[in-house]
């Protein structure tokens, strides 16, 4: 599992539970690019397992290729798997369908639809959207109904993008960065509903606040250079600090993490990312 | 007063051809990101296939319901062949958007190439009711029935749209499609099947574009749709790619400018005025009135 | 929000393996054709049903001259379409220019060749950047649809003919008697084609440089993900600009030329038709190939005006009607063969080649050792 085992650090845990996801020397080029090569983990079927790397290093590239939004010009080999169930090269709606949940960076709300809107859109024919589970999370939905999601502020989009995945049942959430962009206060709301998703469904999370990190996650899968560079329990990579430092390029004492956000070459290239 | 009048319902009439057929062409746009360039060849199927069935389709004819049952016949006609060019020829080239443009420029090419082939380059003269000759006398000014009609129809089509758009779930989702297609699907839903229904609206306003315009203009020639087209295209981007609305306010303006400016300029300079109107539309507000930015 | 894909570049075929003699001669292969090219209308031969005279009779030169400036044109085309993925719907409007521009001055104001020629190119240039200044705020889609726009008033000023410049629908046919002796009638058609070599010769010379050079690999570089051209610090804008300038530029002295050969300006050679045709061209050649555009170019040009005799022969109206009216309609034939080319072979003519070899190569049986 180890890619790259460095002197001195723990040998990754082996746990005995089947995971519910297992990547397995996944490659993604796009555009000439090679972006993953070859990255290999698995995702524990409770818990959150959190996805960490610098800036770039294809953390948002590696959900979007289990979820098989990979841009057409992008070519991806390896296999993903969910439980005992193939998940490449089959179309995103099927699998989302077969349950996985995806949290997009950026919220990705339909700006222009209202907040109701938003979640009927998640509804599916033959199922119980589960309006109770949901609105019991996020009563702001509830009472927004009639809101354009546009006008929301970010914190309340997260709540919506996070709401409107809850609607239907799932064997896995992808989430990415979720807390970015929002406020302290709004931070800590996010993390703790995503706590409490966690008690029911297993989590693969992007994110970049080790604050958020270190209260929610169980395992770490860290890339650097489009490999798996450490696996293994995240409170054992937190406490490492100088392995903290040189993997994710920050302290474990910083909480926030607005030095490794400016590395982002530009607003524009995030948002291109996506279509 | 009654020739500004008259300029601005016949202006109004050209609008109304421009909206039926760019309001497809914006939604195909908006949703598959397709810029259609067969979308004159559903207007062209549309227009000769009123003109066949009013000549050729029992029960059909060039007046009164007859003359309905021809359009209903020329509008299912584009209707089918757009369902039958989106299942058949986009949809296997699903998100490769240049070679899709690329098709439909083939299928423009060649599928009025057919119709010359079919019905000849000449145009020809359109069976229509004998009502839609005649002119309306409104505030002073002699209005032909047949822009009338297009007015109409477009107003009527506008609302069904937008109604359709607003209450079903069809609706919900190509609205949510042409703002972000990808997150569509990742909530589960097969933005595809939309894509048909799309084409398939828009080949529906666009037939009957055909078969109106047809009945405006007196004939029906292949080239027809072509060169109207164009200025569809102007309307879309001025409108804002994947805005009905933005259609709509934006057909207006051309329609009128282009009526007014060619009416007491010279003639062409109105078209020329649109083109311009273009330019500073995407030099001042690159997302159109409406809609998605174009330029990223 | 769009991404354009624009086909990827092939591997140029110096670089594909070849064995033994042939890897040797490629590299000279350009200069042969051009040889041969150039000797052709010393050539008396009759290949019948190619074409319907003799290799050197005025008829068959000129359409091989024509053929040889749309190969130009469409390499010029590619320059924006398969070098840079760009996406312009209105080249055509540069092309009228040069055609156009040209025959106004000799034929309206009387100047002679050489000040027409300059005049026009200077301006067609200046056109481009002007408008492309304009066009190139927007990208992908919305890019082609203004391009395409832009086209049309051109296509409108020409056929309303403002102050009886353009002639209108009558066209405007060249006034022939201030031009040199050399250039006119019938016996002279041989000059004409050799011009359009010429021009073919400087198109494929420059594209090749410029693509060659470093601006082309940052033109390269937009084709394939604009945004890491961003990233570098340099401006797409400029280089798209510097593109599409001199593209239209190309175009014009294309128009120059065309305008010599054919004696006068038509308007079908505004019309949007064109710019269409260049993309089938570039298309079913092979875009951002050195040779597939110059390829596409001739040989949509030749089947363009072949498949007109072809539809009004014999063995075609023998078909039964649904099969001969269709196939007595080129753009019919060309674009079915285009959409067909889109789905089957994207490459275009150019990925054939080695696709064959690797047939040829299939079938032939393995060397003993």
């Amino acid at each position: 599992m180890n890619a790259r085992s460095e002197p001195g650090l723990p040998a990754p845990q082996s746990r005995t539970e089947e995971p519910i996801l297992s990547v397995e020397e996944l490659s993604v080029r796009i555009s000439g690019l090679h972006i993953l090569q070859g990255v290999s983990f698995t995702v524990a079927p409770t818990g959150v397992t959190v996805l960490l790397g610098r800036n770039g290093v294809g953390k948002t590239t590696t959900l979007r290729a289990i979820v098989g939004l990979t841009p057409p010009a992008g070519e991806v080999r390896g296999t993903i798997r969910m439980g005992a169930q193939s998940l490449l090269a089959r179309p995103t709606h099927r699998l989302v369908r077969g349950g996985l949940g995806y949290v997009p960076e950026d919220r990705c709300v339909f700006a222009g639809l209202t907040v109701a809107e938003n979640l009927r859109l998640a509804e599916r024919r033959g199922t119980t959207p589960a309006y109770d589970k949901v609105f019991a999370l996020f009563p702001e939905l509830d009472r927004r109904g009639r809101q354009r999601a546009g006008s929301l502020s970010g914190g309340q989009q997260q709540m919506l993008a996070i709401g409107r995945v809850l609607l239907n049942d799932n064997r896995l959430l992808l989430v990415d960065e979720p807390t970015k962009g929002l406020a302290p206060k709004v931070v800590t709301e996010v993390a703790e509903v995503l706590e409490r998703v966690a008690e029911s469904v297993p989590v693969l999370l992007v994110e970049q606040n080790l604050a958020v990190v270190r209260r929610l996650a169980r395992d770490a899968v860290v890339l650097a250079a489009g490999k798996v560079a450490w696996t293994g329990d995240a409170h054992e990579l937190l406490l490492e600090t100088a392995l903290t430092k040189s993997l994710l390029g920050v302290g474990s004492a910083e909480v926030s993490t607005p030095s490794a956000r400016s590395e982002l070459a530009s607003p524009a290239v995030a948002r291109k990312d996506q279509l | 007063m009654g020739t500004v009048i008259l300029l601005a319902l016949t202006g109004l009439g050209l609008a109304a051809l421009y909206f039926l057929v760019a309001s497809g062409l914006s939604l195909v746009f908006g949703l598959a990101d397709v810029l259609n360039f067969a979308h004159g060849l559903f207007l062209g199927v549309g227009a000769y296939g009123t003109w066949w069935a009013a000549g050729n389709l029992p029960g059909a004819g060039p007046d009164g319901f007859g003359f309905v049952i021809a359009v209903a016949f020329g509008v299912a006609a584009g209707t089918l062949v757009a369902i039958l060019v989106e299942l058949v020829l986009i949809r296997p080239l699903y998100s490769r958007t240049i070679e899709q443009v690329l098709v439909t420029v083939g299928l423009s090419l060649a599928g009025v190439a057919l119709l010359q082939a079919t019905w000849g380059a000449d145009a020809r003269p359109f069976p229509r009711p004998d009502w839609t000759r005649q002119v309306t006398g409104i505030l002073g000014a002699q209005v032909p029935n047949g822009g009338l009609l297009l007015i109409i129809a477009a107003v009527l089509v506008l609302g069904a749209i937008l109604a359709f758009l607003r209450w079903t779930r069809y609706g919900l989702v190509i609205r949510a499609g042409v703002e972000n297609r990808e997150m569509v699907t990742a909530l589960g839903i097969d933005v595809r099947k939309a894509f048909t229904l799309v084409f398939a609206i828009g080949g529906a306003a666009a037939a009957l574009a055909g078969a109106l315009g047809g009945v405006y203009f007196g004939t029906v020639s292949p080239g027809q749709g072509g060169s109207l087209l164009i200025f569809a295209f102007i309307v879309v981007v001025i409108g804002g790619m994947g805005s009905v609305v933005g259609s709509a306010y934006a057909a207006v303006v051309v329609g009128l400018v282009q009526q007014f400016v060619n009416y007491y300029g010279t003639s062409g300079l109105g078209d020329i005025c649109v083109v311009g109107l273009l330019a500073v539309v995407l030099l001042l507000r690159p997302q159109g009135i409406a809609g998605k930015v174009a330029t990223a | 929000m769009t991404v354009i894909d624009a086909p990827r570049a092939q591997v140029p075929d110096e670089l594909s393996p070849q064995r033994g003699r042939w890897h040797r001669v490629r590299p000279f292969l350009p200069l042969v054709a051009l040889v041969v090219l150039a000797i052709l209308p010393y050539s008396t031969m009759s290949l019948p049903g190619v074409f319907e005279g003799p290799v050197n009779s005025p008829g068959t030169l000129q359409l091989l001259a024509i053929c040889l400036i749309f190969g130009g044109l469409a390499a010029g085309y590619d320059l924006l379409f398969g070098r840079t993925g760009m996406l312009s719907f209105g080249h055509a409007l540069y092309f009228a220019a040069g055609v156009y521009g040209t025959d106004i001055l000799i034929t309206r104001a009387g100047l002679p060749l050489w000040q027409a020629g300059l005049l026009t190119i200077t301006g067609g240039t200046i056109l481009a950047a002007l408008l492309g200044a304009v066009a190139l705020r927007t990208v992908g889609i919305a890019f082609a649809m203004v391009t395409l726009a832009f086209a049309q008033v051109g296509a409108i000023l020409v056929a309303r003919d403002f102050g009886g410049l353009t002639g209108g629908e009558e066209g405007l046919p060249l006034d022939v008697s201030g031009l040199p002796a050399g250039l006119v009638g019938v016996t002279n058609t041989v000059n004409l084609y050799w011009l359009a070599l010429a021009y073919l010769t400087l198109v494929v010379f420059v594209v090749h440089r410029v693509s060659g050079s470093p601006t082309g690999r940052v033109l390269a570089g937009l084709r394939d993900d604009e945004r890491r051209i961003g990233v570098l610090g340099l401006d797409p804008y400029r280089y798209k600009l510097v593109a599409f300038t001199l593209a239209g530029g190309l175009a014009s002295a294309g128009g120059v030329v065309y305008v010599l050969i054919v004696g006068g300006a038509s308007p079908h050679i505004t019309s949007s038709e064109l710019t269409l045709s260049l993309l089938v061209m570039v298309v079913l050649g092979g875009p951002g190939t050195r040779w597939g555009p110059v390829l596409g170019g001739v040989l949509y040009m030749y089947l363009d005006h072949r498949l007109t005799a072809f539809g009004t022969s014999d063995a075609v109206d023998n078909l039964p009607a649904v099969l001969s009216r269709p196939l007595s309609q080129p753009l019919f034939v060309l674009g079915t063969v285009f959409i067909l080319a889109v789905y089957f072979f994207p490459g275009g003519l150019t990925s054939l080649a080695p696709r064959l070899s690797h047939l040829t190569r299939a079938l032939r049986p393995r060397p003993r050792r």
